[in-house]
């Protein structure tokens, strides 16, 4: 938040990439030692603002789960922003984008520590409000349209979320999540479960699970490329990353049919929009909705294997997403288009560039030895464990699908012709754009990361589900702090 | 917590979303502001017992801050949201002339999709983000 104050007031753009990059670095090593912490020291790292006792106090907690996604997003945030530094796009044109990719990040890290219902809900709007600005910033027709819709539709969100906020407080007289694990339980069961659906269809729309999704693929094309990327590796995670403490914390109560079964449709409604579509983003956007599909999946099964595999998919999706786009961004940028029928022949240009999209590609789709093949085979293995063969089989038809249509990009995008017809001595695509492609290959190579060691991620799933699922040491950790 | 305060809620509720789901800016930004204040009258009306003001000092019982820290918190957001929403709608006029919320791309491409009536190549339209 420093940092984007700071970048208000200094408007020249180098000295505004300096601040951006010293202030998001400086970030991630916190949280890098919050993340420790967690590993070896406590298992939950709390702090109450002011000291005040815990059911009044600004608690910013972090269990594993929190810093391992705060440590993400901060690094994807950072590898992201040389990306746009690299385009040349509005980050140099408008002297508003780094203060407010800033506080996008500030959002985004702020809802995973927070501690309190109202604090995530201070966090979202902080993330969200930087997330329309950033998505209309180059103020393009489609941009202006686009945005209208997710504006709209956001604030609908942020006013289903407040209710809820409003009624938890009013039925438990705390929105503190140490305190209200408690008080939730002693509430009638009609009451429970109407804020606990509430909560759900605020954090649902956030999420873009079925059948709140319809926002995302009419809004997320419309951005800049290294915006969409941001957008859509954190932001829908945030959603599901508050789905699942919303049903581990606050309403412990194992599996929920309604969850599994939302997660079942998300995952094959998500994919065949994906097939049906001719534009990359416009597909990858549609992709995002059917992963969160296995996500929510994990949480819906809700046995600690089942947690550790939504660790892990959060993990491997938001590394591969933002490849997947950022790749699609340079695509692009070198050429002007984004669509099937305007691009082709990619991989006659850069091999390189065919490859730094085959990986998340196919890891996407969950072939081994890539990190999705491990986050699948975890799902799946656990839906089979608790017999629920229709999920099963969702999953492994979404699988084969988004196979499909990965398919479909590559001979659309990278086979076949090259159009638009370029020179022959025209230089390498990666080489005309080395920050946008130091920045795709490192999380390339990031994605790569995870499925090479995919076991010491694994085992810190495990114990993070383990600390999930026993929300007594995250409410003892924040009294007792 | 009296009757017609809960009765307000409801009609401020319904309101804003009938706006909100109208075609014009305009009306979807007074809907968005209509429900934003049915969302903060939703807080203190569930939230707050009637009493004295909450500093110390006054006397009889005072009421519960905590919701009208949330409440101010929530209005303040909601304020910057219609804010940057008018910013949006202003922009949305100069470009189309009207503030009419256009459909979604993929609505426009198969209406005109159906709208052709003798294509018989079969192959829609590709025209998709970039109009």
């Amino acid at each position: 938040m420093l940092g984007a104050a700071l970048n208000v007031v200094v408007r020249r753009p180098v000295a505004q990439r300096l601040v951006s990059f010293a202030v998001l670095t400086t970030s991630l090593a916190v949280a890098v030692a919050t993340l420790i912490e967690t590993i070896s020291g406590d298992d939950v790292v709390a702090s109450r603002l002011g000291g005040w006792p815990s059911n009044i106090a600004i608690t910013l907690v972090a269990d594993r789960l929190s810093a391992v996604m705060t440590v993400i997003a901060l690094s994807v945030s950072a590898v992201v922003l040389l990306y746009a530094v690299g385009q040349r796009g509005v980050d140099k044109t408008s002297p508003v984008y780094h203060p407010v990719y800033l506080v996008l990040v500030a959002g985004i890290s702020q809802a995973f520590y927070a501690g309190d219902l109202f604090n995530m809900f201070v966090a979202f709007e902080l993330l969200l409000m930087a997330s329309y600005v950033l998505m209309t910033l180059e103020a393009r027709d489609e941009q202006v349209r686009s945005g209208a819709t997710y504006v709209v539709l956001n604030v609908i969100e942020s006013a289903v979320f407040l209710s809820a906020l409003g009624l938890v407080f009013a039925a438990t007289g705390t929105v503190s999540m140490a305190e209200l694990p408690e008080r939730l339980a002693a509430l009638p069961d009609g009451v429970r479960t109407g804020i606990n659906l509430l909560l759900l269809v605020a954090f649902g729309m956030k999420a873009a699970v079925f059948p709140l999704y319809f926002w995302l693929p009419d809004a997320y094309p419309a951005a800049p490329s290294s915006v969409t990327a941001v957008l859509a590796g954190l932001l829908t995670k945030v959603g599901a990353y508050a789905i699942l403490r919303t049903e581990t914390l606050l309403f412990p109560g194992g599996q929920s049919n309604l969850i599994m079964v939302i997660a079942g449709v998300t995952m094959i409604v998500g994919v065949v929009g994906a097939i049906s579509h001719r534009n990359v983003k416009r597909i990858l956007s549609f992709h995002i909705v059917s992963q969160i599909g296995y996500i929510v999946m994990g949480i819906g099964l809700a046995t600690e294997a089942a947690i550790a595999a939504t660790v892990f998919s959060l993990v491997h999706h938001i590394l591969v997403k933002t490849s997947l786009f950022l790749v699609g961004g340079i695509v692009e940028h070198v050429t002007g288009e984004s669509s099937f029928d305007k691009v082709g022949g990619m991989v006659h240009r850069s091999g390189f560039l065919g490859v730094l999209f085959l990986v998340p590609a196919l890891s996407l789709a969950g072939l081994p030895p890539f990190s999705g093949f491990l986050a699948k085979f975890l799902l799946i293995r656990e839906g089979l464990d608790e017999a629920r063969w229709w999920l099963v089989g969702a999953a492994a038809v979404a699988g084969i699908l988004t196979l499909v249509s990965m398919t479909q990009i590559w001979v659309g995008i990278f086979w076949g012709e090259v159009k638009p017809a370029v020179e022959p001595h025209v230089r390498g695509v990666l080489r005309q754009v080395p920050l946008m492609s130091t920045a795709t290959i490192a999380i390339v190579i990031a994605t790569l990361l995870v499925a090479a060691f995919a076991g010491p991620i694994h085992d810190f799933s495990m114990s993070a589900a383990r600390v999930l699922l026993d929300p007594s040491i995250y409410i003892e950790a924040v009294r007792g702090s | 917590m009296s009757l017609t305060l809960t009765f307000l809620i409801g009609v401020l509720f319904a309101s804003g979303t009938y706006l909100v789901l109208q075609r014009t800016m305009t009306r979807i930004i007074i809907g968005v502001g209509v429900l934003a204040n049915g969302v903060n009258f939703l807080i203190l009306a569930a939230g707050s017992r009637q009493g004295s003001a909450p500093i110390v000092g006054v006397e009889g019982e005072p009421t519960d801050p905590v919701p009208q820290a949330l409440i101010l918190t929530a209005i303040v957001i909601g304020f910057a949201v219609t804010a940057f929403l008018a910013a949006l709608a202003w922009r949305l006029h100069g470009i189309e002339g009207s503030d009419v919320v256009e459909d979604d791309v993929e609505d426009r491409r198969n209406d005109r999709i159906r709208s052709v009536t003798d294509d018989t190549s079969g192959a829609p339209d590709h025209e998709d983000v970039r109009e």
